[in-house]
């Protein structure tokens, strides 16, 4: 007979509210991790949208997303020229808002040379860019549709093709425009400020961008390409995986540190409470306890009884809590991933907290008296 | 006369030491045989529920010998480790208030003896059935404690005390929260288990509705035997 089922089903209402908060608990639990990998996974897309090898940026610099990098637009013929490069094109990178029928949307913009490396290497809906003017590729994030005219600067852009799930590290969607339009965009002034900077015979630099992507030829050695390009001492040359080991590195990893903190102090509260409620709940049936001590129960059944309403109670409210964040997870503003070895990670965490949480009551039970049934 | 089935020989129980020294129970000898319905008799701190932890392997005595179904339990020392055990097999105890599990039913109140005295599961449910026709609750079998009337708990109580057939039965003051007409059907029932099954029964009371229902009647004063 397993007394921990009986008295749980005898106090059903009880236990399944509490498993309810728990699980509510435990479920921001399982969210923090889901946000971290959608932090991961929203910070590699950046990089691994373009599917590119190598990265040549300013030298010195990790650039162009942990740090500022900026290179003359004639190092992308020089790249090309290299031996082992299959194509290579310019990119800039900027944020910037824009007006969408669903209100004001923050957006990186991607300037890129329309059939060279730089643009979305995968589309959900449309084409790519094929003008170089004034068309646009969105990711539908921004609530852009295929046909919009949307305004940038002083002209109109057409929604042409449509991205999915390509976001920055801070979770902004990409659009993607040619490389003049960007640079446009960018150093464009409005009347006065224009007008001003005429006055002053001064022009806006568009000569240089913020990095050249190449991708290499097959049979080509990777490293032995990069190490031609870093020979000139002005530029950088990184690979795909130093890109994204960096960007992890200098983007998520204090991220990865506040949420791996806030997990720990969330689960470290998880724990105080089922203690709490263990605990309350052998107080609940000290005479009970007493009462079975005093008919000849060992003490292994008085610990069965406590530490499997412990672990009863966790393994349900982890259970709803992972269901629920599943469930929700589309509807958090930023990306979370509900992966499955993190689950079963945490549930394993859960069942270790379940057992130390009901250590408090399981010393109680163990003091108390069988003599306490006695008497009224 | 047979040997008696619990025994008792110059036991004492004090608690504390020096000036807070409170002696509950002193050099006491008491014999209680089978088919008996004992009555341990006197005033509020007379000693008489400490006689029954005694008897019921709840307390360690001070000194003397305790002898339970012809095992000497006690002697400076309990003899056997496992004094739960011990209250499994030889002893069944019968509350003033039921003590019944409130999560268990009726049914499940009994076995869970039975379950840890280690009985097969169809044993131990025709044990079950069968006490439950002998003390007239069959009917109740799936009810839970709190549906059950006072009378109806205190003969549930007493199939659980019974269920392991212990030799010996320890009540505290099992009839008072009963009127007296269930008060003296408790009683009648205490008498038929003795006789029926050779048990020695002990009531602690200071009940007058079941004075006359004893066999023997033990009486305590400031923790001595001061008459039978």
């Amino acid at each position: 007979m397993n007394l921990a089922i009986r008295d749980i089903r005898h106090h059903w209402g009880r236990f399944v509210l509490t498993c309810l908060g728990l699980s509510l608990l435990l479920g921001v639990v399982i969210s923090m991790i889901g946000i971290y990998r959608g932090l991961v996974a929203d910070a590699l897309v950046l990089v691994r949208a373009p599917a590119v090898d190598l990265w040549v940026v300013e030298g010195g610099t990790k650039g162009p997303f942990a740090e500022a990098s900026r290179i003359p637009r004639d190092t992308r013929n020089a790249v090309a020229r290299i031996d082992g490069i299959a194509s290579a094109g310019m990119v800039t990178y900027q944020s910037m808002q824009i007006e969408t029928a669903k209100g004001v949307a923050r957006v990186l913009v991607v300037g890129f040379e329309p059939g060279r490396p730089g643009g979305p290497a995968v589309l959900a809906a449309g084409r790519t860019l094929e003008r170089s003017h004034f068309e646009m590729v969105a990711d539908i994030k921004t609530g852009l549709e295929l046909g919009q005219l949307i305004r940038l600067g002083n002209d109109d852009y057409r929604v042409v093709g449509l991205t999915r799930g390509q976001v920055d590290s801070g979770g902004n969607p990409l659009i993607y425009l040619s490389l003049q339009d960007a640079q446009a965009l960018q150093f464009e002034l409005e009347g006065a400020a224009a007008r001003n900077q005429a006055a002053r015979g001064e022009r806006a630099n568009t000569n240089q961008v913020n990095a050249v992507l190449a991708t290499i030829h097959a049979d080509a050695d990777l490293d032995s390409v990069a190490r031609s390009v870093s020979r000139w001492k002005h530029l950088s040359a990184l690979t795909q995986a130093d890109q994204e080991a960096m960007l992890l590195s200098a983007v998520v990893d204090k991220a990865r540190k506040q949420i791996g903190m806030f997990t720990v102090t969330l689960l470290t509260v998880s724990t105080v409470i089922i203690a709490l409620i263990v605990h309350t709940m052998t107080l609940d049936k000290a005479r009970e306890i007493a009462t079975l001590k005093l008919i000849g129960a060992p003490d292994r059944t008085i610990l069965a009884l406590i530490i499997q309403q412990a672990l009863a109670m966790g393994v349900i409210s982890f259970s709803l809590g992972a269901t629920l964040i599943t469930l929700a997870a589309d509807r958090f503003p930023r990306r979370v991933i509900v992966e499955a070895p993190d689950i079963a990670m945490l549930a394993a965490a859960v069942g270790v907290v379940c057992v130390i949480a009901s250590l408090a009551g399981v010393r109680h039970a163990l003091s108390i008296d069988p003599a306490q049934a006695l008497g009224g | 006369m047979s040997a008696p089935i619990v025994s008792l020989r110059g036991v004492s129980k004090h608690y504390g030491d020096g000036p807070t020294r409170v002696d509950a129970v002193r050099d006491l000898d008491l014999d209680i045989h089978a088919g008996t319905v004992a009555g341990l008799l006197g005033p509020s701190g007379s000693g008489k529920s400490t006689v029954l932890n005694l008897i019921g392997a709840i307390v360690d005595p001070s000194k003397g010998q305790i002898s339970l179904d012809g095992e000497m339990v006690f002697d400076g020392g309990w003899l056997r480790p496992d004094l739960r055990r011990l209250r499994l097999e030889k002893i069944g105890f019968i509350f003033q208030f039921h003590n019944l599990i409130p999560f268990l039913n009726v049914a499940e109140n009994i076995q869970v003896v039975l379950d840890l005295a280690g009985w097969p599961r169809p044993k131990a449910q025709r044990r079950v059935a069968e006490l439950l026709d002998y003390l007239q609750v069959a009917d109740r079998a799936h009810a839970m404690p709190a549906q059950l009337s006072g009378g109806q708990a205190q003969r549930v109580a007493i199939a659980r005390a019974l269920a392991n057939n212990p030799r010996i039965i320890l009540a505290d003051e099992p009839t008072a929260a009963l009127d007296s007409e269930r008060a003296g059907r408790v009683m009648d029932l205490l008498r038929q288990v003795a006789v029926e099954q050779g048990a020695a029964v002990i009531v602690v009371t200071h009940d007058d509705k079941v004075m006359a229902r004893f066999d023997v009647r033990h009486a305590l004063a400031d923790g001595r035997l001061v008459g039978a």
